[in-house]
């Protein structure tokens, strides 16, 4: 019997994209069998245009910045556009996988992904906006893989 | 020391080395060695660990001007 990790990514910037798809794609590579529940903001992690996952500084104090800018500053308009270029960059030059890659890894490597039917809903989210092969399903759906799994994780 | 397939994983960072080498050992047989060689110094660990849980054995670790060489010979699926 395979092992199995179940996670639900709630969050959607470009960051915080990171670690579901990280932890997903290893495990699969470990011979997991394993799920991503995407809940709320996470769902935008699904949209076939990965292109608008932004990162922002504002109340980020942890955020590594050359120089130290006050949240004032930070709140500025275009401030979310340059920071959000500037770690795009980082990512590129340090040899990090793009959002993109690893969700394709993901699914190469038979992840199952599943959307919150009901933040669908409360977001006017259309079916049509999300990749194929994602399933929808609510608390239940998640709990019946989460249950029998080794390793669960909230991100 | 012989391999049967080379995966050239430098310059990668986690958990990209890790992917290339799944991707890698399902394209070589049973009992083949697979040769990847990584930059990230993450990587000795996660390979060994990978190597530890997926029952593939890593035969052999060189490091030489900042670049990991792995030997990892294919073992059947157990699952």
């Amino acid at each position: 019997m395979p092992k199995k990790l179940a996670l639900i990514a709630s969050k959607g910037t470009l960051d915080w994209a990171y670690p579901p798809f990280i932890l997903a794609s290893t495990a699969a590579a470990l011979d997991y069998e394993v799920q991503i529940f995407f809940t709320f903001y996470g769902l935008t992690l699904l949209k076939k245009d990965l292109g608008d996952l932004k990162v922002s500084p504002l109340g980020n104090p942890a955020m590594p910045m050359p120089v130290t800018m006050p949240n004032l500053i930070q709140m500025l308009p275009g401030m979310e556009s340059m920071a959000t270029m500037m770690m795009k960059q980082k990512i590129a030059s340090k040899g990090v996988a793009s959002i993109e890659d690893l969700r394709t890894a993901c699914i190469e490597s038979d992840v199952k992904l599943i959307a919150c039917q009901m933040t669908v809903d409360l977001f006017d989210f259309k079916k049509e906006d999300f990749i194929d092969g994602i399933e929808f399903g609510g608390a239940a759906t998640f709990f019946e893989f989460a249950g029998e799994s080794d390793v669960q994780l909230f991100i | 020391m012989e391999f049967d397939k080379e995966l050239d994983a430098k310059n990668l960072n986690c958990p990209l080395p890790i992917l290339r080498c799944k991707k890698g050992l399902s394209e070589i047989n049973v009992a083949q060695v697979l040769k990847i060689m990584a930059t990230d110094p993450g990587a000795v660990k996660d390979f060994q660990a990978f190597c530890k849980q997926t029952g593939h054995e890593l035969l052999q670790l060189d490091e030489a001007e900042g670049v990991f060489t792995f030997y990892i010979k294919k073992h059947a699926q157990i699952s």
